[in-house]
Order: structure tokens, then sequence, then C-alpha cells
């Protein structure tokens, strides 16, 4: 019994949840003066759980566990270090931001703790239950986490919103998921891989169930036309929230993708494919289309990721063409090596918005970052970095996100897909613009703002750092992306 | 760490310090050390020159070393006789620029000098690349500082103009990274530009390569009609700006056509020989034309340089009927990059001198220049002359080797060429007449000061180049003989499978 338990497997989740209800009842009973230890010790319960990770990482072997619910794979391992420093991070921009916005209490760090948590069971998921639970922990504390500033209006408003379609969302994954088991009886993924590739279960179930659950992905991934979500809960939220939310949880939903539609599904992949392709194309229109008419940095933000995520989608959609393995692990680990830098990118644009904001002030709108360069050079090249990260130019990191997912598209030699790149390159071309728009309103216009930047020395620091991780990585991507290669190639070997 | 690495890291390590010293506090310390840097940087470009061999065409003082293991993309530098003068050409422009630039700028002095320090690295990197995504990335990188330098020091439009020279050349490339990218695939995972050169390729896959790479060049060069971003970037970029851009950015397109264009797809550049011939007379004949009724001084040296530039890809792609280049064209085009880079360069800072004191760059706000500036005239009309193509200075090597070139090959074709002699030196001389000549025209001319012993400098390094490159072109062609010869020999063999 204790062999099919493995509990050793699942050692990062069980820190998490124990430290995180230990903080929980913890929290109740500091006061002011001490209310700083619940920051530290979730920092440090992180930290811990991140070194978990990397070791287990490290280790490269792929286990079951809890009676194979769970699998601890590479994969899993390596998007959960990366989910675990992205809401490290997102905690350290986030706290002298909330404690100006009387919002730092136990619960953010409880909650975040409880998303984090969720993030973590769906990357090591190998169940559809499973799945659907890592989902719920997540999404429900996003929720509650939106509407923390009770009576701040647009944040209700974006609470309301978000967790409407996020529920509408889930329903829609969980009856793409009943169908999978109606017509495969099975809920363990790789049990549902195995009768799919038997050829026996019932095509147009499986197909109606993968409508569903690609639209329930969708969601989650906020891709056109499951969009409508994004650009409300990024502006509506209070920017800490928004990093949360915008941060890890990307990596969650790329990896769900990769365990239900590769691991699962993947001998369904030409249909699947197929509404992937559009699903990227609409999003990468809309999305950088609607970012230009934008004068809120926060909703342009959240247009751009809509378009981030409909170029990482590309990635996935022309892996299966002649049945090799190889070529999909080439597109598979672009996309993750895409989503990777994505977030780490999208924590500094949030970080540098949050670090101009004052008591009382928020600088979300374009305009607010008029002369930056005048008033903070250093922050406003970092800024300048993450958009020229975001826009896709060297010698930045986003160059060779874009790089490796076209590459996986050219390199299938299907003219159609080939055709898709050209149109991937323009769209990107459309959304340079926006973010040299960006870049022109910090460099070359005169400030309206003069007060110096108020904000901690380690936000500081760690923003500096943010920036030069995007300009390292663009200088040597490679580490980043052979780990991302060995990650995927371990998951799909099993 | 190799000579090239050093050539290229070195403005660049140099710029960054720059951009860390902060806000405009030591003002002083920032343009000499801004100076002693682009100096140093330009000596280390020396011994590539008397290191050099002229007798291969093989690739020199190369360096190779894997970077992103994942897609077999090697930092692999070196340069051969069709790159090896921009290196120093570069760094020597590096310097003039920092001169330049000495009291005139006067804001965020730091952030300017770091620009074009980190910029000339960049540039460097582009014509010592021999690995395709390397030379991309270097490509690419060369936008954000000019666009910084355009957007924060140029002129009143500045903003309009930062955004289309960014997006412009940025749509121009893109495509050629999709290219770069079905390279990779096809030669079997390899971004190396030598093994590309031997890679046969279908003929309709060569022709998209072709276009994909015109388009991203051609934009560079620029070709006509893809040419309008230049004159906007031109006329609010600040003098820097203006010389580096004319002076070298452009010789990345050209530049481009040598190292991918001819080489890669070759049986594509003969098809389409035609189209590029006539764009390039077209450049020359209309935009001269163009250039003749302009009122700006600086737009007149932009699309001058547009014209010049035409001659550069006429002299590429003439092919005579066997399908053979013509190599005094083709060297003939390097030469006329080379020369265009010092004579542009001094013409737009001879502009420079004179919007400082006037604040205009209006032929109709000067007259008279020479009575009260006379040694700085004379300095104009050197290299007023030098840009018609006067005997004896750097402007007649390449225009008279390329006319020559495409005579052997076409008569009617080096004809029309050849009226750009006229049309050069009619708008040239046409302003120069204005500007120079002729009585003082109001107060503003009455009173100008004489240049001051720096802007001396700047101008004599330029005036010496162009005079040493106009009487003994020698050293210059002899380098680049074989390499060209080499280009030729590989051109003409069809590579179809």
């Amino acid at each position: 019994m204790a062999a099919l338990m493995n509990w050793q497997a699942v050692w990062p989740e069980i820190v998490l949840l124990t430290m995180a209800c230990v903080i929980t009842l913890l929290d109740l009973w500091l006061t002011d003066p001490l209310k700083r230890l619940t920051y530290v010790l979730t920092q440090a319960t992180l930290v811990a759980v991140a070194l978990l990770h990397l070791v287990a990482f490290n280790a490269g072997s792929t286990e079951y566990a809890m009676q194979r619910m769970v699998v601890a794979d590479p994969l899993g391992h390596s998007l959960g270090f990366f989910a675990v420093l992205a809401v490290m991070i997102s905690l350290a921009y986030a706290r002298p931001y909330v404690a100006l916005r009387d919002m730092l209490k136990g619960e953010l760090f409880t909650l975040s703790m409880f998303s984090l948590l969720g993030i973590l069971v769906m990357l090591s998921a190998n169940n559809f239950l499973v799945v659907y639970l890592g989902l719920e922990l997540m999404s429900l504390s996003l929720y509650a986490l939106v509407a923390m500033r009770r009576d701040h209006a647009p944040a209700t408003e974006a609470a309301m919103k978000y967790f409407v379609l996020g529920a509408l969302a889930s329903g829609f994954l969980l009856y793409g998921l009943s169908m999978m088991y109606g017509a495969t009886g099975s809920l363990e993924i790789s049990g549902v891989y195995s009768v799919i590739g038997k050829g026996e279960a019932d095509k147009g179930v499986l197909i109606l169930g993968i409508v569903f659950i690609v639209a329930g992905l969708g969601f989650k991934l906020g891709a056109v036309p499951f969009h409508m979500w994004v650009p409300d809960v990024y502006q509506g939220a209070p920017t800490a929230v928004t990093l949360l939310i915008g941060g890890a949880p990307k990596l969650a939903a790329f990896a769900v993708t990769i365990r239900l539609l590769v691991e699962g599904m993947v001998g369904l992949a030409l249909d699947w494919q197929q509404m992937l392709v559009v699903l990227s194309v609409g999003s990468m229109l809309l999305g950088n289309l609607a970012a230009i008419a934008q004068t809120n940095l926060k909703r342009m933000l959240a247009y751009s990721t809509i378009a981030q995520m409909g170029f990482m989608l590309l990635g996935m959609c022309c892996t299966v063409v002649s049945q090799n393995t190889l070529s999909a692990a080439n597109g598979y680990s672009s996309s993750m090596f895409y989503v990777v830098t994505y977030v780490l990118t999208t924590l500094g644009t949030f970080g540098v918005i949050m670090l101009l904001s004052r008591q009382g002030f928020e600088a979300e709108q374009v305009d607010d970052f008029k002369g930056l360069a005048r008033r903070s050079p250093w922050f406003a090249g970092v800024m300048a970095l993450f958009m020229f990260s975001l826009a896709g130019v060297p010698p930045t990191v986003g160059f060779y996100a874009k790089l490796s997912v076209l590459q996986a598209l050219v390199s299938t030699n299907v003219q159609g897909y080939i055709v898709l790149a050209v149109a991937a390159v323009l769209m990107s071309l459309v959304g340079a613009f926006y973010y040299l728009r960006l870049v022109k309103v910090m460099f070359f216009d005169e400030p309206t703002d003069t007060l110096p930047i108020a904000s901690t020395r380690e936000v500081r620091a760690l923003l500096s750092l943010n920036g030069a991780a995007v300009l390292g990585l663009g200088l040597l991507p490679g580490g980043l992306m052979a780990l991302c290669a060995q990650a995927i190639v371990t998951a799909l070997a099993t | 760490m190799g000579l090239l690495s050093i050539v290229i890291w070195l403005p660049i390590a140099a710029g960054a310090v720059l951009l860390a010293m902060g806000r405009d506090g030591q003002v002083a310390m920032v343009r000499w050390f801004a100076l002693f840097a682009a100096l140093v940087s330009f000596l280390v470009t020396l011994p590539l020159i008397s290191g050099f061999d002229a007798g291969t065409a093989a690739m020199q003082f190369q360096e190779s070393a894997a970077w992103i293991a994942r897609f077999n993309v090697r930092y692999h530098l070196g340069v051969d006789g069709l790159s090896l003068w921009f290196v120093p050409l570069t760094a020597f422009i590096t310097v003039v620029v920092v001169i330049s630039a000495w009291e005139v700028i006067t804001t965020r002095v730091n952030q300017y000098m770091g620009a074009f320090l980190i910029l000339s690295g960049l540039m460097i990197g582009v014509f010592c690349a021999l690995d395709g995504l390397l030379f991309y990335v270097f490509f690419e990188a060369t936008l954000i500082p000019m666009y910084i330098i355009i957007g924060v020091w140029g002129g009143p439009n500045r903003v309009y103009a930062a955004f289309k020279f960014f997006l412009y050349t940025l749509a121009g490339s893109l495509l050629m990274l999709v290219a770069l990218i079905y390279l990779y695939y096809k030669s079997g995972g390899s971004f190396d530009i030598l093994t590309w050169h031997k890679l046969p390729l279908p003929g309709t896959v060569q022709s998209l390569l072709f276009f994909a790479f015109l388009l991203a060049f051609a934009v560079k060069v620029p070709m006509w009609p893809v040419h309008t971003w230049l004159p906007d970037a031109h006329v609010e970029a600040p003098t820097g700006g203006s010389v580096v851009l004319a002076a070298i950015m452009l010789k990345l397109g050209a530049y481009g056509f040598l190292r991918f264009s001819l080489p890669i797809t070759p049986d594509a550049s003969h098809q389409w020989a035609w189209a590029i011939v006539a764009l390039s007379l077209i450049a020359v004949l209309y935009i001269g034309l163009v250039a003749l009724v302009q009122q700006d001084m600086k737009k007149l040296v932009a699309y001058s340089s547009v014209a010049h530039m035409g001659f550069v890809t006429l002299g590429f792609f003439i092919f005579d009927s066997a399908g053979n280049g013509n190599e005094l064209a083709v060297s003939g085009g390097i030469a006329q990059m080379i020369s265009h880079g010092f004579i542009s360069g001094a013409m737009f800072l001879c502009i420079g001198v004179l919007y400082d004191r006037v604040h205009s760059r209006e032929i109709a706000a000067y007259g008279g220049v020479v009575n009260t500036m006379p040694k700085f005239a004379a300095f104009a009309v050197l290299f007023s002359m030098a840009n018609c193509g006067l005997p004896g200075t750097s402007g007649f090597v390449g225009e008279w080797m390329v006319i020559l070139g495409t005579t052997k090959v076409n008569f009617w074709l080096a004809a029309l060429a050849a009226t750009t002699l006229v049309f050069g030196a009619a708008y040239t001389l046409w302003m120069v007449k204005r500007v120079y000549f002729g009585a003082v025209a109001n107060d503003a001319v009455k009173a100008l000061t004489d240049i001051n012993p720096r802007e001396f400098v700047m101008l004599a390094l330029l005036a010496v180049a162009v005079l040493w490159m106009g009487l003994y072109p020698k050293p210059l062609t002899d380098a680049m003989h074989v390499s060209v010869l080499e280009l030729l020999r590989h051109v003409a063999v069809p590579k179809l499978n």
C-alpha cells in the first residue's frame, strides 16, 4: 500500500499544504508588529517547495503516486519550480503595493499558497478528477483574491466576471472530461490514451468531448473566442492580484493542455490541432489589434497576453504531421519555452507598474509612464527590455521564444504551416507597434509626474534582477531551452 | 577571446558602462570616456587590416563556439575581403560621431554616447557574423539604439520618424527570419552561412527565399520603392544618428545581398537580376531628380544616398548573358559602399555644423556662408565634389568601376547609370551654390563663426579618408579582389537540385 501511495513523490505538495494551513492559523494570532512573520514564513515555505521541485527535477525520474492519481515527472517538477518562483516574485513585488492599500492581510498569502497548491496539483495530475480538483482549488482561491478589496467597485466587478465565466469554463471542461470518460471508460490519463490508441472508442463522442475540453482550456488560457474575461479582470483586479493571475496560472494552463490533449488524447491530435489553429490565429489577430486601441496599460497588457497565448498555441498545433515524436517534442518544448519566458517577462512588467504606483495612485494608464526615462533611467530601461522582449526583438529572450515556435512550424515542411508562420510573424509586427508605443512614452515624452519613485530596496533589486534575466536569457538561451526539451521528451516517452 | 570578439564587445561593454553612469552630473568625464572608448575600439580593428591575407577568399580571424545547442546555433565569426573594410569603417565613423556630439548634445549625454557605442559594436557584429541566427540577432538589435537615438535627440517630428524607421525595417526583416529558419530546416539543422552557400535548392524555393531576403535588405539599403522611411529618419535624427544611418546602417542591407542573396540563391539571383537592375536604375534616375527639388539639406543628402546606393545594387546584380557577374562592378559596388560611408557621413556633419549655429536645415535660410566660414566652406565644397564623383575623391572610384563594369555587359544600362554623374553634380552643386556662395544672405549667416578646432578635426579626419581613398584605392580593392572573384565563381554555378 505504501508503495502505491508513494508519498515521497508528492513531498512538495504536502509541505505546501501543511505550511499553508499552519500559516493560516498562525496569522490569526499575530498582531500588527508581527505581521511581517506571515510574509517571511510564506516566502520561506515557497523557497523550500521550489528546492524540493528542483531536487526532484534533477533526479529526472518519473514516478506515479497516490494509486496512479498523480504523476511526478520532470515536466511537472520543472513547471512546478517555475510556478513557485513566479508566485514568490509576485508576492515580493506585491507586498509594498498591498501595504499601501490596506490589503496586507494574511489572506493574501494563504490564498496565494492555496492557489499555488492547486497549480501544483494540476501540474502533476494523472487523472481527470485530479485535474479538476487542482483547477478548482486554484480558481476559487483566485476569485477570492480578486475580490479582496471589497470596497473597490472595479475589483468587485472583475471578481464577479471572473467567477461567472470561470465557473462556466470549469463546467465546459468537466462536461468534456465526462464525455471522455463515457467513451473510454477510464479516468486515468494514460488509460484514456491507450483506449484511444486501440481505436475502440466511439469517435463521435470523443470529438464532442474534445470540443468541450478545448473550450475549457481556451478559457483558462484566455484564447479567442473565450477571452472576454481577460481584459476586465486584468484591469479591474488590484495589480498585485493581476500579477498572480497572469503569472503562474498560465504555466498551469499550459501543463493541463499537455497532460490532457497530448498525454491523453494525442491519438486525436489531428482533430484538436485544427481547433487550436483557430484559437491561435483568432487570438493573435484580435489580441494584437485590440491592444493598439488601449490607453489603460493593464488592459493593453491583457490583450497582449491574449496575443501571446495565441502565439504559444502555434507551437502545439503543428506537432503531429507524420506521427513523428521527435518533431512533436520540438513543438511542445517550444511552447513550453515560450510560456515560461512569457511569464518571466510579464512578472517584470506588472512589477514596474506596481513600482510606480503610490498611495492613492495607480500607475496603470499608458500616460502615467510619460518621461519615465527622466525620472528613473534605470527602470525605464528595464521596462523597455520587457517591452522589446514581448515584441520579440533580439537580444531579449522573447525573440528566442518566437524563434523556437516559428522553427517548429517551419520544420513541419507543410505549406499550410509555413503560411501560418508568415502570418504569425506579420501579427507580431502589429504587436511591435503598441509595445514600442510604451517605450516611446517612457523615453521620448516629457514627464508630467515629477515625484521620485518610492519603493523598497528589495523590490528594486528584484526588478533589476528580473530585467537582467530577460536580457541574460536573451544572450544565452540555450540552457533553458535544453531544460524544456528534456522535460517534454521524458513526459512524452512515458 | 579572439580579435573579432574584442572588436565587437569592447564598444558594447564601454557603452554599457556609459549607460550605467547615471544622470548628467559628470558630462565632461562621460565625453572623454566615450572618446577614449571609441578610439580604443577603432585601434583594435587595425590589426585586422595588417593581419589580413589578401591572397585567399577563405574566412579569416575565425572564431566558433557552441551558442544555443538545441538549434545548433554557433557563435561563429569571421571576415573575408567582402566584409573586412566595414569593420574599421564602422569604428572610425563612431569616433567621428563622438567628436561631433561633443558640445552639441547636452541632455542625457551618457545615454547618447552609450547608444552609439553599443550600436557600433552591434553593426560590426553584423559584418562579422557567419551564423545566420547570430547575423539576425545583431541585425535586429541595431534597431533598438537607433530607435532611441532618433526618438530622444531627434527633431520636432521625431516620434513619427522613429516609429516609421523601426516598423519599416522590422517588417522587412521578419520575413527574412522565416527564410533563415527554412534554410536551417533544409540544411538538416544548421545555421551556418557557409553551409548554406553549398546547399542545393529547387528553383521556386530559391525565388521565395530570394524575395524574403530582398525585402529585408531592400528596406535597409534602401531601394526604391521602399525607401520612404529614410528621408524621414534622416531629417529627424540628430546629426550623429544621420551619420551612422547613412554611413553604416544602409550598408548592412547591401552587405546582406553579398552574404545571403547572391551565394545562397544564385539561380534566383540570375532570374530576378533584371528586377534589381531596374529598381536600381529607378533609384539612380528618379531619386536623383527628386533630390534636385528638395528644400531641406538633410532631405537632399538623404535622397542622394538612395541614388548612390542604387549604384551599389546595380553593380552587384549585373550579369552578362552567360550568367557571370562582373568583378569590376561588384568591387565597385563595395568601394562605393565604403566611399559613401565617408562622404554621406561628412555631408551630414557639414549640415550639422550649420544647423548647430543657425538651427535651420532649409537651403533658403543660407547664402554666402563662404564669406563668414571660409575654412568650413572649403571642407564642405570638397565633400560636395566627392558626392558628385569628382576624380581624385573616393566618390569617383566606386562609380567609375560600376559604370565601367556595366559597360562591358550592356552599354545602354551603363549610359543610363552614368546620368547620375549629371544629376548628382546638379543637385549637389546647386545646393553648394545656394548655401555657400553668393552674397551674405541674412543676419544669421553674417553672425556665423568659423569652425572650432573640434569641428576641424572631425571634418579633417573624413577629408583625409576621402582623398586617400580617391587617390590610392589599391589597398582597398586588393584586399577584396580574391573574395569577389570567389563569390562570382560561386554565383555562376547553378545549384538547383
